[in-house]
């Protein structure tokens, strides 16, 4: 025991005042172990950057193999070229990386020494006060003061604020991308508030835990000279890169700085998933490696004979400077290196380059898609993965959050049920009478501060109060519109979307058209608001300013809606402050509650609490908010039968809400009495102060005290389904994805908005899934799935398809996904068209995602907006955020961030299947181009003793490679469009080519061949066809000639190149002008530099010093003979598969035609 | 109205530029491979074809060709007694006739079969700085050339390498015979060489008489003389620039080669060789049958196609019918589909 609890210790870290030891040097420095706060990003240093980059490129496999044939290459036994020449292209392809690198590098560098150098305050002991410094010169263990609007240099421990109360707030967009006010607190207990705070009087340890990269979570305790210990949490800690709002100052103690901050601990670059066709890519590279030792070992195996069938040493055959001549055999196996270097262009060098430009040319286009713009939030789509673009067009399972995702997640106040009487909201008559019944028993409450508090009146109050919205005035809102450079920095580090996320009063004034949902969406409310008034005419008197400018800030925007409801009945929030909240009554009466602790929200409780002291009664009420199960278990029974009563009906009015698809919300209120209060103080004081499980003790002493509520009442709070939803969703199952849709909502709730969305249709048949016995749950997936399997088995039923839906429910899923229950719960969902989980936890949802990834093998893609959704979302193959009312969390977790739910129709059919055609067109292209031009090197190995000779000039080819074919697949693999936009929107179906083997889409397209793995092979044999004929009809034609060696390699470059050029032009299914210079400009480009080449190099090059061959080639008439007849007889079986279905000139026949091709 | 705008336009920075190409909307042309433009176009193609490989049939066809073997492998060969690798100096005389006029300009080649000029050691092996002249090189071969780099006593080859070295060294003598009579036919070997590598690329250095500059250098091993006494009669064909010299350093690219020697354009032959019978006296020097090569002289007269070939003809012809065959049977598909309820 004793050994952990040391070892927990060392986790701690003891942190002092710097202000005693100031002047002194290093050594006696108490936090001298602890990093400064100047920070380095940089990943290289000016004298290292050489090797050290070196060192990082070649962790790529490919790198060390390029590298590797090019060292082979001085070895004088195999060399194949000349040794400096072999080195170029690997070198090439270092420098461009290495110079790439080398900008990225100087951009941190600028970027880092900027923020090294902001200004900040530090307390100096010399001077008595703060003085300016710079952030780098910040230490652990210094008093730093920021000021409003000033952003926070180190993670601070907040110790004083100028506000009397000790709050500060911040916003942590440079962070999260959340721009909500966020609540911190000076440590309690410490610095008794002295109007000015002295640092110098500082004289507690400060004991914090080891820096962590979870920005939401911290712990320490101060021990004061007297040991006694006070806790602090993450409520009193300022991060670095935050910014103070609404504060005129705060001080904070320096707890961690620089590197060991929280911002730069979550700062870790951009994700890097493989995508699936990268990993097929590496199974065609190996094959390839195979058939490049193929073809070495037959250059070996060549060699060797040739030599054994000379009699005697012939003239040509050159012996070692010894005169010596190796034996046949060890020839042979020196010449399988040799044939290596010779042909190792059949790994394609500069794919891998290729690759990564080419999909920073698609996610050029697809962030700059109009149609995936949003114009209300001013937001593209973003691309967060650079590197799994060609993975949008093979999805075949969609997992939806449905809040927020399938919905606006803009709440509007619809019903609420008070005291089992349920009141709509849209109707002119009842909320007036709602309105009466209130303020009669407002006005009789208030006046005759009788002990009975009438339960309408707190209902309205729990609206008000029971929630973490922060009150912001006007005036404060228009300072932030200030960011600063210093800002703009932070958001260079982190790009993300700036959305407001405030629903402000101001705007509805103005008129814009940017309506908070509570005034337009009920004009019947201000009517009863009115109509209201004239019962509570000490509302007019108020100063309309005051609650005009009122901005409310939520976390979520049911609490939103929920204050602007209260609000439109008269109950005003006013202001917020951590130990006191102020509500306006509709009398016009200002009531100030204490606030003694707020138990936050939490998923797992799903309820949320305040506890008050009424100013008036003077008792302690509990006032607790949450979903319907999580508090209707709690109620108490202490007057059974009104309570019941009240119970049932509310309940009852509950289903009927969640059936109008409305969210609901339970609200009630507890009375805690003093003696209640004292001990659960003491137990809640020890749970804060507690440093380890302090979240497990805090959640259980608010468990505690959650107990024998008592129901005031319920909202119903409609949520609207975003635009073109359902089109969406039926056009991504008509191409073969099937849609999921897993929420926390009620299953009825749920099943509602699936029938909106035309996830669930009228005629379906909807297997309900809801049981709490094990046994129960494997029965039905046992009936079920024996009732659908002998309904696809009848014979009866082989036309139609019966369209089964499943809804289950969190504890069913539990269940479901048991190890022994998985199977079958995999086996039903598969021959589901759409599944329903309701009330899931996050952990649930992600589960969900890897059962299904795993035992069904597909790819997967979770779509969500809402921090519950990050685990599915990171789970899956592709993780899509929207970009939301809740919070960047899920955003910052996704690989593309989109802003509307029906985004994902253009992103996934259209720019998902170019994506993918494009890319997986490309690649093969890639390797067909290698292997048709390195087999003309290998066929002429026949005709010269398999020596390893080369025909064609080493630059010439390097030059091939690297500039004459290298553009055109590129353009191609952004630009091409096999089907146009329209037709891929219009046709789902076509969706279904890039998806794999598992989907009915298997047995439609199967006969097309249209699959990677035959493609590829396809195009190798095609390959090889086309280079057998690059190579022997000129044999043929220069036979029994005087063509000496490189004059015969000059046509078979030429014709190489018009046929591997021309060879792309039939895959190309729409020009452009862009194509048309491209192709073009590539010929143009190899007359011109061969040309000069061959004019030039009289003897740069030995031994092939090809001064004047293409020249000379040119004048002669039967080169051109010789390249129109070989590039037409190598082209002509490609151009005919094209051809046949041609003619029919139907539509989806073209595009079937178009499919053959690939 | 003119702020609210203004502020529309603020707000909006993110919007993505509406140009074609930003949207993937440039105009495109569909290449629409419709029977109307395939057919036609595989029929014109297929004529164009058929054309062109008549006249290169023709051509080749009109293209006489003579080839006398002279390795002297077979015992009734007049070479057979120089295919001893032990005669030296042997000399040999085929002969043979001529039914009628072989017309001129006679190319005059030798051609050697199984013969690797392409081995990759062999082709590396020679230094091109050295052949242009450049002195340098005289005293120091470029290491390429080993072994044929330096001899036992450390000098310089010169030529160095091993394309050199291994110069074919047979020389022929052609006579008509007239009444009995030999007469000379009068070969003319200039311009034998491509015309840079005469001019540009291989250049004797710059010294006076040309003998001076290869003090400290031997000739290389197979040479029976030295560079600068190649053609001494001749300033202009000697050294580096000497003609068979150049013509065989241009490395042959197949096994199976030939090599212009002469070109018989001169005098009485300027029209071509008359029918009538020709003797060939050779000196055998070159040893091939060690390794199985063979060697032959050929007689051939060239067109603006160059050397008798008949197969590019051929391949034309086929793939020219292949394509208009072909479009007939895509003229009957495409009639079958096209009217299907005619039938």
């Amino acid at each position: 025991l004793k050994i952990s609890q040391r070892a927990r210790e060392k986790d701690l870290r003891n942190l002092a005042s710097n202000l005693p030891y100031e002047g002194l040097e290093k050594g006696k420095q108490p936090n001298r172990y602890f990093p400064g706060n100047a920070i380095k990003t940089t990943k290289y240093t000016l004298l290292l950057f050489i090797p050290m980059n070196l060192f990082e490129q070649f962790h790529r496999l490919a790198n060390i193999y390029f590298v590797g044939l090019a060292i082979l290459n001085f070895v004088p036994v195999v060399n194949a070229f000349q040794p400096e020449v072999a080195l170029i292209p690997i070198c090439v392809i270092l420098c461009l990386t290495a110079l790439k690198d080398a900008w990225e590098d100087f951009r941190r560098y600028q970027s880092d020494r900027k923020l090294n150098n902001t200004p900040c305050l530090i307390y100096s002991r010399k001077e008595k006060q703060f003085v300016e410094r710079r952030w780098k010169d910040v230490r652990v263990g210094d008093f730093v003061r920021v000021v409003c609007n000033e952003i926070v240099p180190a993670d601070l421990l907040l110790l004083h604020t100028s506000d009397p109360s000790g709050v500060c707030h911040i916003e942590t967009s440079n962070l999260d991308g959340e721009t909500n006010l966020k609540l911190r607190r000076t440590m309690s207990g410490l610095c008794i508030s002295h109007p000015v705070f002295e640092p110098e009087s500082f004289n507690s340890v400060v004991v914090c835990e080891k820096p962590n990269n979870n920005l939401n979570h911290f712990k320490c305790y101060a021990e004061k000279p007297d040991k006694e210990k006070v806790g602090a949490g993450i409520e009193s800690l300022l991060l670095r890169g935050c910014t103070v709002r609404n504060t005129d100052h705060a001080v904070g103690f320096v707890v961690y700085a620089g590197h060991e901050t929280k911002s730069m601990l979550n700062n870790n670059g951009p994700r890097y998933k493989r995508s699936k066709l990268e990993r097929k890519l590496n199974i065609n590279v190996f094959f390839c490696v195979i058939l490049l030792f193929t073809m070495c070992l037959i250059g070996a195996l060549g060699h060797f004979l040739w030599l054994q069938a000379l009699p005697v040493v012939p003239p040509f055959l050159v012996p070692d400077s010894n005169g010596h001549l190796d034996s046949p055999s060890l020839s042979g196996f020196y010449m399988f290196f040799t044939m290596i270097i010779l042909l190792q262009v059949l790994i394609p060098i500069s794919l891998y380059v290729s690759i990564e430009l080419v999909k920073i040319g698609q996610i050029f286009f697809i962030t700059n898609d109009i149609d995936l713009y949003d114009e209300d939030t001013d937001s593209r789509v973003q691309c967060k993965a650079l590197n799994i673009t060609e993975d949008l067009g093979q999805i075949e399972y969609i997992f939806s959050d449905k809040t927020g995702t399938l919905t606006e997640n803009k709440m509007v106040f619809r019903r609420c049920s008070i005291m089992g009487t349920e009141y709509p909201h849209k109707e002119n008559g009842k909320p007036l009478s709602s309105c009466y019944s209130t303020f009669h028993w407002v006005s009789h409450s208030c006046s005759s501060s009788s002990q009975k508090i009438d339960p309408y009146l707190d209902f309205f109050l729990a609206l008000a109060i029971c929630n973490t919205v922060v009150v912001s005035m006007a005036t404060a809102q228009r300072q932030r519109v200030s960011p600063g450079s210093l800002h703009r920095i932070f958001t260079f580090w982190q790009r993300k979307p700036k959305r407001n996320r405030t629903i402000s009063e101001d705007s509805v004034t103005e008129g814009d058209d940017f309506n908070p949902p509570v005034k337009t969406e009920e004009p019947g409310d201000i009517n009863g608001l009115q109509t209201c008034s004239l019962y509570a005419p000490s509302q007019c008197n108020m100063p309309a300013t005051t609650s005009d400018n009122l901005s409310y800030e939520a976390e979520s925007p049911d609490e939103a809606a929920l204050v602007y409801a209260a609000k439109a009945y008269g109950f005003t929030l006013l202001a917020r402050t951590h130990d006191s909240v102020t509500v306006r009554l509709p009398s016009g009466e200002d009531l100030v509650f204490e606030v003694l602790d707020t138990l936050t929200f939490d998923p797992i409780r799903k309820r949320m609490s305040i506890l008050v002291r009424h100013p008036i009664t003077k008792k302690f009420v509990l006032y607790t908010k949450g979903a319907d199960y999580a508090i209707m278990e709690l109620l108490g029974t202490p007057y059974a039968g009104i309570q019941k009563n009240i119970a049932a009906d509310t309940q009852h009015h509950l289903d009927c809400y969640a059936k109008e698809g409305l969210r609901t919300l339970c609200f009630t209120k507890k009375i805690v009495s003093d003696k209640m209060y004292e001990s659960w103080l003491v137990n809640r004081r020890r749970a804060l102060a507690a440093i380890d499980n302090r979240e497990e003790l805090v959640m259980d002493t608010a468990v505690q005290l959650e107990t024998n509520l008592s129901l005031l009442g319920a909202t119903g709070i409609e949520d609207r389904l975003q635009e073109s939803v359902p089109d969406t969703i039926v056009a991504l199952r008509e191409a073969g994805i099937q849609v999921w849709v897993l929420t926390g909502d009620k299953p009825e709730t749920a099943v509602n908005i699936g029938y909106a969305c035309r996830l669930l249709e009228d005629e379906d048949l909807v297997i309900n899934m809801s049981t709490v016995f094990q046994l129960t749950c494997t029965s039905i997936l046992d009936c079920t799935l024996e009732e659908v399997r002998r309904y696809s088995e009848d014979p009866r039923n082989v036309d139609t398809t019966q369209d089964i839906s499943l809804v289950i429910d969190g504890r069913t899923l539990t269940m479901a996904l048991s190890s022994d229950l998985q199977d079958r719960f995999v086996d039903l969902a598969k021959r589901c068209r759409s599944v329903l989980c309701c009330r899931v936890t996050p952990l649930q949802k992600s589960r969900v995602v890897k059962v299904v990834r795993e035992k069904l093998k597909v790819m997967t893609l979770a779509v969500g907006d809402g921090a519950n959704d990050v685990n599915m979302i990171q789970a899956a193959d592709i993780g899509i955020g929207i970009s939301g009312q809740e919070g960047m969390q899920a955003v910052m977790a996704s690989d593309f961030a989109i802003s509307r739910f029906r985004h994902l129709k253009k992103l996934l059919l259209v720019h998902g299947h170019w994506c993918y055609t494009r890319l997986a067109n490309m690649i093969i292209y890639f390797f067909y181009k290698n292997v048709a031009y390195v087999n003309l090197l290998f066929w002429y190995q026949f005709f010269c003793g398999f020596s390893g000779t080369a025909m064609i000039d080493y630059w010439l080819m390097i030059f091939f490679n690297l500039f004459f074919t290298s553009v055109p697949p590129i353009m191609f693999g952004i630009m091409d469009n096999d089907v146009s936009a329209e037709m891929l929107l219009g046709v789902p179906e076509l969706y279904r080519m890039g998806q794999g083997c598992n989907s009915i889409s298997c047995y439609i397209f199967t006969h097309l061949g249209l699959f990677w793995f035959s493609t590829f092979w396809v195009s190798m044999l095609d390959a090889f066809y086309q280079s057998l004929v690059c190579f022997f009809i000129p044999y043929l034609a220069y036979q029994d000639s005087d063509i000496d060696v490189f004059t015969f390699g000059t046509p078979l470059n030429t014709i190489s190149l018009f046929t591997i050029l021309l060879h792309l032009s039939i895959e190309i299914k729409a020009w452009t002008v862009i194509h048309w210079v491209i192709i073009l400009g590539s010929v143009v480009l190899y007359f011109i530099v061969t040309l000069a080449y061959s004019g030039l190099c009289i003897t740069c090059n030995p031994p092939s010093n090809p001064y004047w061959i293409l020249q000379s080639q040119m004048a002669d008439p039967m080169f051109y003979l010789i390249c129109i007849l070989t590039t037409v007889v190598a082209l002509l079986p490609r151009y005919h598969k094209c051809y046949p279905p041609c003619p029919f000139n139907v539509p989806l026949s073209v595009l079937q035609s178009s499919f053959f091709m690939n | 109205m003119g702020r609210t705008k203004k502020m529309v336009k603020e707000e909006l920075a993110n919007r993505p530029d509406n140009t074609a190409f930003t949207q993937q909307r440039l105009p495109a042309w569909q290449p629409m491979l419709s029977a109307g433009i395939v057919i036609p176009g595989f029929v014109i193609i297929g004529l164009a074809f058929i054309g062109i490989g008549v006249a290169l049939f023709v051509t080749s066809q009109s293209i006489q060709l003579l080839e006398l073997d002279y390795t002297g492998v077979e015992q009734t060969s007049p070479c057979f007694k120089c295919s001893d690798p032990n005669a030296k100096n042997c000399m040999c005389e085929l002969t043979f006739s001529t039914d009628t006029l072989f017309k001129g300009p006679v190319f005059f080649y030798y051609g050697l079969s199984n013969y690797f000029q392409n081995y990759r050691s062999y082709g590396v092996s020679k230094d091109d700085d050295q052949l242009s002249g450049n002195l340098d090189n005289f005293k120091s071969p470029s290491d390429t050339c080993a072994p044929y780099e330096y001899d036992r006593n450390n000098k310089p080859f010169v030529p160095c390498g091993a394309v050199a070295n291994s110069l074919f060294n047979d020389t022929f003598k052609l006579y008509q015979i007239v009444n009995g009579a030999k007469k000379v036919v009068p070969l003319d070997g200039k311009g034998i060489s491509w015309w840079t590598d005469y001019n540009i690329k291989y250049r004797n250095p710059a010294v006076t008489p040309l003998k001076n500059a290869f003090n400290g250098t031997v000739k290389p091993l197979y040479w029976s003389k030295p560079a600068y006494e190649l053609d001494p009669s001749d300033p202009a064909n000697n050294g580096f620039i000497n003609q068979d010299f150049l013509v065989w350093m241009r490395r042959a690219a197949l096994p199976d080669f030939r090599k212009l020697y002469r070109r018989i354009t001169d005098g009485d032959y300027a029209e071509g060789l008359p029918a009538g019978n020709y003797s060939l006296q050779i000196a055998y020097n070159y040893p091939v049958l060690s390794f199985e090569g063979r060697k032959k002289v050929v007689f051939s007269n060239v067109s603006w196609m160059g050397g008798k070939n008949e197969f590019l003809g051929i391949a034309y012809l086929v793939i020219g019918s292949l394509c208009v065959v072909m479009s007939v049977v895509m003229l009957i598909v495409y009639a079958k589909f096209k009217f299907p309820e005619e039938e």
